[in-house]
């Protein structure tokens, strides 16, 4: 509905007009136009739509499908009702790798969001070597996935890099297993995905600095405001839509959390560091059991879809005004 | 499931990231538009067999290729497509193909639990009656390919689990001959330790390496008819389950394992169990047959194996398992049901003597699955591998190959658990409960 809505806009001044009315056009003498019009939309929107429903929403349902039935793959389906879900929510592994999402999910934005926010106001000034700077922070994000893991797998082994280097500068005291200890592998992950994400972040909000007017700043240093109260009163307010964009897709990002936990850890020791899309690769597609599979992939998708729907009802809304909030809200 | 070496890559299942979802998905969009593999195929009219294996990378993908042209030139009329494909996107590979209506016609199969349960899909060929005059020449091993009686794969190569481990370092410990009895092992344990050395090097980060500790505990502890009753009916109900997770428990008590064992992985890099052992970072690793091979890439020391003895998994005195059975499997492959009778014909072609050597000299087979290429084997720890094999009471598949494949990835789960402190022994038996009543 967005899509077709927003791309008529684009398309055509007319159809604008139309939908904002909210109602449908009443057919004017235009036919033939009207239905030249349609056709081109329906060429335009054709690959796009056919991909979405051959790729999402078909996929979606066959999931939701499958969810209520029993089966390896291979043998007849036996209809299951709720039994994978009430399975899935009665099964502590499964409901300690949500919580590990939601803690993923919770120090993203605690700790990566001020983070993010500080490295890009400090790479926004006139320092020397700013862009080698800038180039140094996002080059981790240009990594794939597969190979960010696969380093860090081999520097976080017992007397790895990580060991010598923290013995090398006299932490040797901070030395942990760091794989290998169900207390503190989760957090260990933790530090890699910021290590690997932080770049996105810090270049989202440098491009959403470098809208925040000149004259603003004159303005309130004319004013005699400090550079602490240009920051907290001017830039940090303005900065909120992108701050607000990157809180969404960090928090879908660590809810679908995946491959960087598959390598390194393929969800343990004793599934300390599982998350929902670990566990079900694991207890779906691996153990061939595709009706429980999909009955996990269903609960993971709602919990995606119920945080983005809210989301955008309640945070995004006035970033977006005009978009899709018009037909959400 | 165990695997050759390179490709035992879990990292590479990145790629399958792909979700259940999307393979469903794919399943049912996959269309019937090969029609070579007729059922009605004959050996007289031109047969194309698409053909998967997980050889993927040379020498051994151009050992496969040159023996389907062996074979194309004996049989003018059949030609092969061959997809040699990453062993871990084949595992994901298979399942989704057997899904649609054109499976390959030849593809990888570990048997046991895993191809009764593809079985279920109709997609198997039932090879029992074609292969009945030849398949003996195989010996028992060929039983392990069957589900529910009937013969599903045929195996080409063989693989048993057994210690790997540093004649050097051994030594240097004072222990002069490998140990018979747990006893023995214990004391050679502690006598490794005494000298600094890391005794054991176990890759938990992968799970199945834990799993091949109990499973050999539950072989010394359980009876052959006790455990092939296990398999078949799904049921621990004798003592003995409990048992060898109580063995394991007690072993575990003397911590033989490297430093931060749960996060080492098998088989990926300097670091991992294998690593460890190539590099003399640790005396021993439980492992199977494919782990030399597998060091290759990873030991600094390129006369590594010149340093490497083999023993197998030690009695325990009195206990009720029959001494001496192995924990072992292999690689095979399976025909299709609509492959048509070239493809039992070329697996039997595979089991010659004749490829069968080839296979050996060229490394592509450790340990052969016919007899007649054992004198083939040049490696002196290798012979005493399958010198072991052959002269073995039994061979249990491993348990995650043996059993339906959702309950022996939760058995293997489980024993991970434990390896990291969490459950009990009957914790495995009741996980291993669970997961047959969840089917």
């Amino acid at each position: 509905m967005t899509t077709t809505d927003s791309t008529g806009r684009v398309a055509t001044p007319a159809t604008t007009v139309r939908t904002r009315a909210g109602r449908a056009p009443a057919r004017p003498a235009r036919r033939r136009t009207s239905i030249a019009k349609r056709l081109e939309l329906l060429l335009l929107l054709a690959p796009a739509m056919i991909m979405f429903i051959g790729f999402v929403l078909a996929p979606i349902a066959a999931a939701v499908y499958y969810g209520f039935y029993k089966w390896t793959g291979f043998s007849p389906r036996v209809p299951f009702g709720f039994g994978n879900y009430k399975r899935a929510l009665h099964d502590t592994v499964f409901l300690h790798g949500l919580g590990h999402n939601l803690i993923i999910a919770v120090l993203s934005v605690a700790l990566q969001l001020p983070l993010s926010i500080a490295i890009a106001l400090l790479l926004n000034r006139r320092i020397p070597g700013r862009a080698v700077l800038r180039l140094v922070v996002f080059a981790p994000y240009v990594l794939s996935e597969a190979i960010t893991a696969v380093v860090w797998l081999l520097m976080l082994q017992p007397d790895g890099l990580v060991d010598h280097s923290l013995r090398a500068i006299g932490l040797g005291s901070l030395v942990q297993q760091w794989l290998a200890n169900t207390h503190i592998v989760l957090y260990t992950l933790f530090i890699v995905i910021t290590w690997k994400y932080i770049g996105f972040g810090v270049i989202l909000l440098l491009a959403g600095l470098q809208n925040v007017p000149v004259e603003l700043h004159e303005a309130a240093a004319i004013d005699g405001a400090s550079s602490w109260q240009v920051t907290r009163r001017i830039v940090l307010p303005l900065l909120g839509p992108t701050i607000r964009i990157w809180i969404f897709l960090s928090i879908i990002g660590s809810l679908q959390l995946f491959d960087l936990v598959w390598i390194m850890t393929g969800g343990g020791p004793a599934n300390a560091s599982d998350t929902m899309a670990t566990y079900l690769l694991e207890h779906g597609f691996t153990s061939y059991q595709f009706g429980y599979g999909s009955a996990v992939a269903v609960i993971l998708f709602l919990v995606c879809f119920a945080f983005a729907l809210l989301y955008q009802r309640f945070a995004l809304r006035r970033d977006t005004e005009g978009a899709l909030t018009r037909i959400v809200g | 499931m165990r695997f050759p070496a390179l490709a035992r890559r879990r990292w590479g299942a990145f790629a399958l990231a792909a979700t259940v979802v999307f393979a469903a998905a794919a399943s049912g969009c996959s269309s019937n538009s090969n029609g070579s593999n007729s059922p009605k195929a004959s050996d007289t009219g031109p047969v194309t067999l698409s053909w998967w294996h997980n050889r993927d990378q040379d020498p051994a993908k151009g050992v496969w290729q040159s023996v389907a042209d062996a074979y194309t030139k004996a049989h003018p009329n059949v030609t092969f497509k061959i997809s040699p494909t990453q062993n871990e996107a084949l595992k994901t590979k298979v399942p989704v193909a057997l899904q649609s209506s054109d499976p390959p016609s030849i593809f990888q199969q570990w048997g046991g639990g895993a191809e009764a349960t593809q079985a279920q899909s109709g997609k198997l060929m039932d090879m029992t009656d074609t292969v009945k005059p030849w398949i003996s020449s195989l010996g028992n091993s060929a039983a392990l390919w069957q589900a529910n009686g009937k013969q599903y794969g045929i195996p080409y190569d063989l693989h048993v689990v057994g210690f790997w481990y540093r004649t050097d370092l051994f030594t240097q410990a004072g222990i002069s001959a490998p140990p018979k009895t747990l006893d023995d092992f214990n004391a050679d344990i502690a006598k490794l330790k005494t000298a600094g050395i890391t005794p054991i090097a176990v890759g938990s980060k992968d799970k199945w390496p834990d799993a091949f500790w109990w499973s050999y505990f539950s072989l010394r502890e359980c009876s052959q008819d006790t455990i092939k009753s296990m398999v078949k009916d799904l049921k621990m109900t004798d003592p003995c389950w409990v048992k060898a997770g109580q063995d394991l428990a007690t072993f575990l008590g003397s911590k033989p394992f490297q430093n931060a064992f749960l996060g080492t992985p098998a088989q990926q890099g300097a670091g991992s169990s294998a690593g460890l052992v190539a590099n003399g970072k640790a005396a021993m690793e439980l492992q199977g047959d494919w782990d030399l091979p597998t060091m290759i890439p990873l030991a600094t020391d390129k006369n590594y194996a010149s340093k490497l003895g083999w023993f197998p998994f030690p009695d325990i005195t009195g206990a009720p398992g029959t001494p001496g059975a192995a924990l072992g499997g292999g690689d095979g492959f399976s025909c299709s049901s609509k492959a048509g009778p070239s493809c039992p014909d070329f697996l039997k072609y595979l089991s010659s003597t004749e490829v069968q050597t080839k296979l050996v000299q060229t490394s592509t087979a450790t340990l052969p699955a016919n007899p007649a290429a054992i004198s083939a084997i040049t490696d002196p720890t290798l012979k005493v591998v399958q010198t072991y094999l052959s002269g073995a009471p039994f061979i249990q598949l491993y348990y995650d190959q043996a059993l339906p494949t959702a309950v022996g990835n939760a058995l293997n789960d489980a024993i991970a658990n434990f390896f990291a402190g969490q459950g009990s022994p009957q914790g495995i038996v009741d996980a291993f409960a669970k997961a047959v009543s969840n089917q």
